[in-house]
């Protein structure tokens, strides 16, 4: 053995050298492929006569946006242009992510019910709403559905909601001078409301009897509403009606066809996947939980609050945030039917300008933004409803 | 001790209460035991009364299906010239032989895949509107199943034979139906190849050309060599943060730019690429949760056994490894197969397109909701059978259990 100490491996078996070798090898090859793509693109471009380079942000955009949230005209620019794409984007992702988690809790817990029926329908929804594209899916809603419904004077009528091929009109609130004060007001009981729940919890455990916490909660929350309604004289908010004019609807929320097409067909199809995930949250609660308890005679709305979704949580949520970004990612395919969230203007504006590669690149970021952001609260959040190791 | 063994040798069983067995009582128990639940039962029985039968109603009375049947052939295979049909019929044949195959090696789920496939080949027949060609060489198709069913049964070896079959099926297929330019099989351009042939073609190489792809990403994001698993990581989340309709935009306008002059890559080869290059990122985070799932103990033997790195890799973790995640990957190939139809938004007619130009046929107008309702159900049917036979080899895998 001592002899063999002096002999020298030969490098190309040297645990040391091998490693760092072939990083360097892999390393040069991407660096070669990337620095032969780039100066491709760089010539390609030159060949076109287009001068890499943000600049033409700064330029008219001359074209026009129909659901703007910002105010914007064809003669604005680019960067505002984009900026009208991000908030619809935004704006399709944060409506559909709530919908989509109410209607996926709501269906993944009648997947559970003890009542066959509603079982087997929400199954039935699963099933047909999982497995066709999602694109097919807004193309119906959207071609199929809306646009053949009848003409804006003859428009279906349920109370004050109006649905037509121009989409749907429904009431909405307005705000008067007295809903801010409300809004104040409100935050402040919502407080006031945890602080009261939180003491009567403590109370309760010292003293070892029933404080009732949640009535007194609701009831401090209530006292607030009352001085509210006896501060300002009114209600929160005034509720607007659509009223029928001679060529469209004034007054109440309008909803355009192709906005309602791509959020109906985002939150049929992710809730089928939010369903399941539930589902199958739920049921990876081992049933020695439910048993115990049962066992300590805790009620069945209690146990579901205390000890199964606890638990369930913890395992639910690094699916729903996947899917949380994955509706985010999908509200793109508006473009097929041409409500102008971020993909829509990129495109207009690539065949407009022909920077292409700039566009692509702010696409690239915005997307990435968003899902690093979200990843980072959902991160953050299913860290504090993680287990505790020891 | 003597007076409980008594006690169970005089302990007869019992006959259920008769009240607890039948139909009644099925209905109490199941849909009626509360107040609640009866609510639950008639208001869902009550919505699924009207959807049915409106659906039904439109189905068979109000639907005007000639939209479909005039137009068969541009849905299933688009405007592949029809004096060359031949060849994606014989394509097929020659995966119906290995789906006949196989069912006869591995029985079980791969009988009942063959057997919905015959189902389907079944139906094509009897529909009036199938040319009389056509049925012959879908009767032709069902034959060649059946005798790959007793093929793979008695052949000896049959396993590598399918497995062989398998695995030169796409690109014998793709090189049949492209054609050499020479003789019997003139040169078919791809901007040819549409309809569900052209689904089908860009979702199989995706898949197939995303799962190599998948395991070295994986293997390499897990690396110890920092250029590599930084390298990784970055392609995975970059990919994986962005939607793939940007990347479709990317293959179709930027990749020409970034080639070098005089050098061209066809549209619909462009779009392979991408949509390999978006599963890959995917199927490369399937895998690392198939790795993350090898307990240490195997490493350790393998090392222990005098196992260099590369074979333990190859032939200790990555078998388990794989195998425990088939149904995930099953599910990615579903999902990819599905947003297969993002091509169309990009400018190929593939089923979606197809369905897009039918419908503007003005022989056809308004005729939207058959035509979409038509695809949606292709799309439906192949789905469901992947996601049915996930379900049906995690169960015969017995993965799911732990």
């Amino acid at each position: 053995m001592s002899k063999k100490i002096g002999v020298s491996t030969p490098f190309w078996r040297d645990n040391r050298i091998i490693p760092i070798l072939f990083q360097f090898v892999f390393v040069s090859i991407v660096v070669a492929l990337g620095w032969f793509l780039i100066s491709n693109a760089i010539a390609g471009l030159n060949r076109l006569g287009i001068n890499f380079g943000f600049h033409f942000l700064r330029r008219t955009a001359s074209f026009n946006i129909s659901e703007a949230m910002i105010s914007y005209e064809p003669t604005d620019t680019y960067a505002r242009a984009f900026l009208v794409g991000i908030l619809s984007t935004i704006r399709i992702a944060v409506i559909g992510i709530i919908l989509t988690t109410i209607l996926g809790v709501f269906v993944g817990i009648a997947r559970l019910s003890n009542n066959w029926l509603v079982k087997k329908l929400s199954g039935l929804y699963i099933e047909i709403f999982r497995n066709t594209p999602l694109l097919v899916q807004i193309l119906i809603w959207y071609f199929a559905v809306i646009l053949p419904l009848p003409q804006v004077q003859d428009s279906i009528r349920i109370g004050s909601f109006y649905f037509n091929n121009r989409g749907a009109a429904i009431p909405w609130f307005t705000a008067h001078e007295g809903t801010i004060i409300w809004i104040i007001i409100f935050v402040i009981g919502i407080v006031g409301a945890i602080l009261m729940w939180k003491y009567q919890l403590t109370q309760q455990m010292k003293a070892g009897k029933r404080k009732y916490p949640f009535i007194w909660s609701i009831g401090t929350l209530f006292v607030f509403i009352l001085l509210a309604f006896i501060v300002t004289q009114s209600g929160p908010a005034n509720i607007s009606t659509p009223e029928l004019g001679t060529f469209n609807f004034s007054g109440g929320l309008r909803i355009s066809p192709e906005f309602a097409a791509i959020l109906i067909g985002l939150v049929m199809y992710t809730a089928t996947y939010i369903a399941e995930i539930v589902r199958a949250g739920i049921q990876s609660v081992s049933k020695g939980q439910t048993e115990a308890s049962k066992a300590l005679g805790i009620k069945n709305s209690t146990m579901m609050r205390l000890v199964i979704l606890p638990q369930a949580v913890r395992i639910i949520i690094p699916p729903v945030t996947s899917q949380y970004l994955n509706l985010t990612k999908n509200s793109s395919l508006a473009i097929a039917v041409g409500y102008q969230e971020l993909v829509s203007v990129g495109g207009t504006a690539m065949n407009q300008s022909g920077h292409s590669v700039e566009i692509i690149l702010i696409m690239i970021f915005v997307y990435s933004t968003i899902s690093l952001t979200t990843s980072l609260f959902m991160n953050i959040f299913n860290k504090r409803s993680q287990i505790v190791e020891r | 001790m003597s007076e409980n063994l008594k006690l169970v040798e005089y302990t007869k069983p019992i006959a259920p209460p008769v009240n607890s067995i039948g139909a009644l009582e099925w209905l109490k128990k199941n849909l009626f035991n509360n107040w609640f639940n009866s609510v639950l039962t008639i208001v869902s029985a009550i919505v699924l009364y009207l959807v049915v039968t409106n659906a039904l109603y439109w189905v068979f009375i109000e639907a005007q299906w000639a939209v479909i049947s005039n137009n068969y052939k541009l849905f299933m295979v688009g405007q592949y010239p029809v004096s060359e049909l031949w060849r994606v019929w014989v394509a097929l044949l020659f995966a119906s032989l290995l789906f006949g195959m196989s069912s006869g090696v591995w029985k079980g789920t791969m009988i009942r895949i063959a057997s919905i496939l015959t189902l389907i080949y079944l139906l094509h027949i009897i529909v009036p509107f199938t040319a009389t060609e056509s049925k012959v060489w879908l009767s032709a198709q069902i034959g060649v199943l059946i005798f790959g069913y007793f093929l793979g049964s008695f052949l000896p070896k049959a396993k590598w034979i399918t497995l062989i079959g398998w695995f030169f099926v796409i690109p014998v297929s793709i090189l049949l139906l492209r054609g050499f330019g020479i003789g019997a099989f003139p040169l078919v351009r791809t901007n040819l190849w549409n309809g569900l042939l052209l689904t089908i073609l860009i979702s199989i190489v995706a898949i197939v050309l995303s799962m190599p792809i998948g395991v070295l990403l994986a293997l390499g994001r897990t690396s110890k060599l920092p250029a590599i698993k930084y390298f990784c990581i970055s392609y995975i989340e970059l990919i994986r943060g962005i939607p793939l309709i940007t990347i479709l935009f990317m293959a179709q306008i930027i990749v020409p730019l970034f080639l070098p002059p005089g050098m061209a890559i066809d549209n619909v080869v462009r779009v392979m690429i991408g949509a390999t290059l978006f599963t890959s990122a995917y199927m490369a985070e399937n895998v690392r949760g198939g790795l993350q799932s090898i307990p240490k103990g195997q490493y350790e033997a393998a090392k222990t056994i005098g196992l260099n790195p590369v074979q333990t890799t190859t032939f200790i973790i990555l078998p388990q490894a794989l195998r425990a995640i088939i149904p995930t990957i099953v599910g990615q190939s579903i999902s990819m197969f599905k947003d297969t139809t993002l091509v169309a938004i990009v400018g190929l007619v593939d089923l979606l397109g197809i369905a897009q130009s039918v419908k503007s046929n003005p022989d056809f107008l308004g005729r939207h909701m058959e035509v979409y309702i038509f695809i949606a159900f292709v799309y439906w049917v192949i789905a469901y059978t992947m996601s049915y036979s996930s379900r049906r080899l995690e169960k015969s895998l017995g993965v799911g259990e732990r």
